[in-house]
């Protein structure tokens, strides 16, 4: 080994110790039955239990949803942020990118207070709010990026070759924003796959998703069935990541 | 001569950005079918002008004319005029044929008229074969066709180019030089284009208009603006050029590097300062003692290609530019002529810096804002005056310490034995400097004045 590439061993060992390992770990305990012994049983359970399924898919459709409205919401406001015009001070970029400055869970139990104290009744529309209030910024960040770097003769070429504002819009700066979209929706969705937190404040434990399940078994020490479900979600996870890929090469 | 065959008529333009003013009063007018280019250096308002005719701009004041209908308040994308960006701005999430039709499928032309439109076109700039190309993939020159086919398949009423060859090495520039200049000539379509590049402009234009700081200096013809230029600027811009300071006597009579010349100018008046420009090739080496006007010693030749670029001292003590197709050795004593046909007589814009100022104090006055120390003997306190001051009279530091005020070098003038030197200050206005000393271009300078070279006189006097 030469010395430049030595100094990546520090890392190297971080990656093994705290990614490589425990993936492996998930793995090994998704095959393994209570005793140790190799078994397909706990992928087997969660496939033929119809409450896990309908979690698993509550859980997608929920994701699914937030992320449409962080998209939704968050497009505009990115695209507000980076017109010059519109907005003169980079303050305001930074107003939106505070919130993430705030753990997470702080913020959502001050949302469930809030939503109490209203008088709200807490259940899917409470956590959809919860869950596109603290994703949101993840989604404009990107999109906000991708347009900021935008050369902004691209939009001139076009109105110059005869598009009206809206025909620029939809023919040039959308298609050229969806590397940023596609950055937003990974960093939206996947995380909101596995959440349990938000879940649990702002639906009172009404809404179980996914990620709560799997607290659960591993609070319940059923390591090896929490082992096999967060495997499922991992492949999830993969496939959304591919796609993305094969998505991005295309354009 | 604006008449029917005027494409484009501009008047009175002038923009702002806040409180800085990037072009003062523009007149300027397109006959159909020209090839106009717009020169001058970096930021001397060419490329904003273009911008207002393309419609991305909206002026401050003042009108653009298409056709004789005014089109200030059209946006670009209703103007019948397309663009060819300086860095192409070709869609990268489109192909070839996309790009280039994409002004077309805006229209909703019918997609066989589309394809049919695409071929011709991209055949006119050789690029027949490149249609399911990725833009990325393509070489500079090719993104430069496939940006020149995009613009022109929307039948433009005039086709504006903005600086399109500065990004192509020099071989490339020169072929695509003679094919725009082909083309211009094959559509018939009016051109308008921006450059910085003096060559191009020459090569390429019917009509140059050279601007500078915000003002057209001179419009004319390639030929016109080599051979006559107005003022110095022009004069060193365009071409190499000897420019120096000289003395109309009468009609046809002027004084420059210390001797006298017949030249073809008139109407100066008698006694008058000038500035002379003599192109360096129009100086020509003669063994005739009879034709002999002045000489020289070589002091530096070096082979151009062409020609040999000499660098003489003259008898009188002045430095030229000489190019001649045939080599002196240096060190050698050399005879020298110009033709009076050659000499190129300039009104000279001015002869001192003179500045509307204010006696602000015994011995103070004010002008730039800012207060110096004068004589102000026969002035009181409040009178508006004008401040004279000789260009050999300022001085100029490298340092800030001691300066009455700073600013930068925005333009040098070699005269022969001396510089001349256009500074610009940091709150604004100019100060114009005679020096012996180097300065390079955009050098913060110190400017000091010394009491006495500062000269009042009443206000209202008139300039000169």
């Amino acid at each position: 080994m030469n010395k430049r590439s030595s100094w990546a061993l520090p890392y190297f060992i971080f990656l093994v110790l705290f990614v490589v390992l425990p993936l492996l770990l998930i793995i090994v305990y998704a095959l393994q039955d209570g005793s140790g012994r190799f078994t397909l049983s706990n992928l087997g359970k969660f496939f033929t239990d119809r409450d896990s399924l309908s979690t698993f898919a509550l859980s997608l459709e929920v994701a699914i949803e937030n992320t449409l409205l962080c998209i939704l919401i968050g497009y505009p406001a990115a695209y507000i942020l980076a017109d010059k015009q519109l907005n003169r001070s980079a303050v305001t970029v930074v107003l939106f990118i505070l919130p993430m400055w705030i753990n997470a869970l702080m913020r959502t139990l001050a949302t469930a207070e809030l939503f109490t104290m209203a008088g709200v009744h807490l259940g899917k529309g409470t956590l959809l709010f919860g869950m596109c209030y603290d994703y949101l910024p993840f989604m404009i960040y990107p999109i906000y990026n991708q347009l900021n770097k935008m050369d902004k003769s691209y939009a001139e070429a076009a109105q110059d070759l005869g598009a009206t504002p809206g025909e620029v819009f939809r023919k040039v700066t959308l298609p050229l924003s969806m590397p940023g979209v596609w950055s937003g929706v990974m960093m939206v969705f996947m995380p909101t796959v596995s959440t349990f937190a938000i879940a649990e404040f702002l639906t009172n434990n009404k809404i179980k998703l996914f990620g709560t399940i799997i607290q659960e078994n591993i609070n319940n020490s059923m390591w090896n069935y929490g082992a096999a479900l967060s495997l499922v979600m991992l492949v999830i996870i993969a496939i959304t990541t591919v796609l993305q890929k094969e998505d991005a090469d295309e354009s | 001569m604006r008449g029917k065959d005027t494409i484009i008529n501009i008047e009175g333009l002038s923009q702002s950005y806040g409180d800085k003013q990037v072009l003062h009063d523009i007149n300027l007018y397109v006959r159909r079918g020209e090839f106009v280019t717009l020169l001058g250096p970096s930021g001397c308002g060419k490329t904003t002008l273009l911008r207002l005719i393309a419609g991305f701009l909206q002026p401050t004041e003042g009108r653009i004319l298409l056709e004789g209908r005014d089109i200030s308040g059209i946006p670009p994308y209703r103007r019948p005029l397309n663009t060819v960006f300086q860095r192409y701005a070709l869609f990268p999430h489109l192909d070839v044929y996309d790009n280039v039709a994409f002004g077309l499928k805006l229209q909703k032309v019918p997609e066989d008229e589309i394809e049919k439109r695409v071929k011709r076109v991209l055949k006119l700039v050789s690029m027949s074969d490149y249609e399911d190309r990725d833009v990325n993939s393509l070489s500079g020159g090719q993104q430069q066709r496939v940006a020149i086919a995009r613009a022109l398949i929307n039948q433009p009423r005039v086709l504006l180019l903005d600086e399109p060859l500065a990004a192509l090495d020099l071989k490339m520039r020169k072929d695509m030089q003679i094919e725009l200049k082909e083309m211009h000539k094959k559509l018939g379509i009016t051109f308008i284009y921006v450059t910085h590049d003096q060559e191009e402009a020459l090569t390429l234009s019917d009509t140059i208009v050279v601007m500078n700081e915000g003002i057209i200096q001179q419009i004319g013809t390639p030929i016109d603006i080599y051979n006559e230029p107005v003022n110095a600027f022009v004069a060193d811009f365009i071409g190499d050029s000897n420019i120096l300071n000289g003395k109309m006597f009468r009609d046809r009579r002027v004084a420059f590097i210390k001797h006298e010349f017949d030249c073809v100018d008139e109407g100066f008046g008698e006694n008058v300062s000038v500035d002379v420009v003599v192109r360096p090739e129009d100086i020509y080496f003669t063994t005739d003692p009879a034709k002999c006007q002045f000489t020289a010693k070589v002091n530096s030749c070096t082979f151009k290609g062409v020609h040999y670029e000499m660098w003489v001292d003259t008898d009188t003590g002045y430095e030229l530019m000489i190019q001649d197709y045939d080599p002196y050795p240096v060190g050698s004593e050399v005879m020298l002529y110009i033709d009076p046909d050659d000499i190129q007589v300039m009104k000279k814009e001015r002869r001192f810096n003179s500045y509307d100022a204010r006696v602000t104090g015994e011995g103070k006055v004010m002008f730039l804002d800012t207060e110096f120390a004068c004589h102000t003997e026969g002035f009181n306190i409040g009178d508006q005056v004008r401040a004279d001051i000789r260009f050999e009279r300022v001085d100029l530091l490298d340092h800030e310490e001691g300066a009455d005020l700073t600013g930068n070098v925005v333009f040098i003038l070699y005269k022969g034995d001396h510089y001349h030197l256009t500074v610009k200050i940091a709150g604004g206005g100019h100060i114009w400097v005679d020096t012996h000393d180097i300065w390079d271009k955009g050098d913060f300078v110190g400017i000091r004045i010394l009491p006495e070279d500062i000269k009042l006189s009443k206000a209202l006097s008139g300039d000169e």
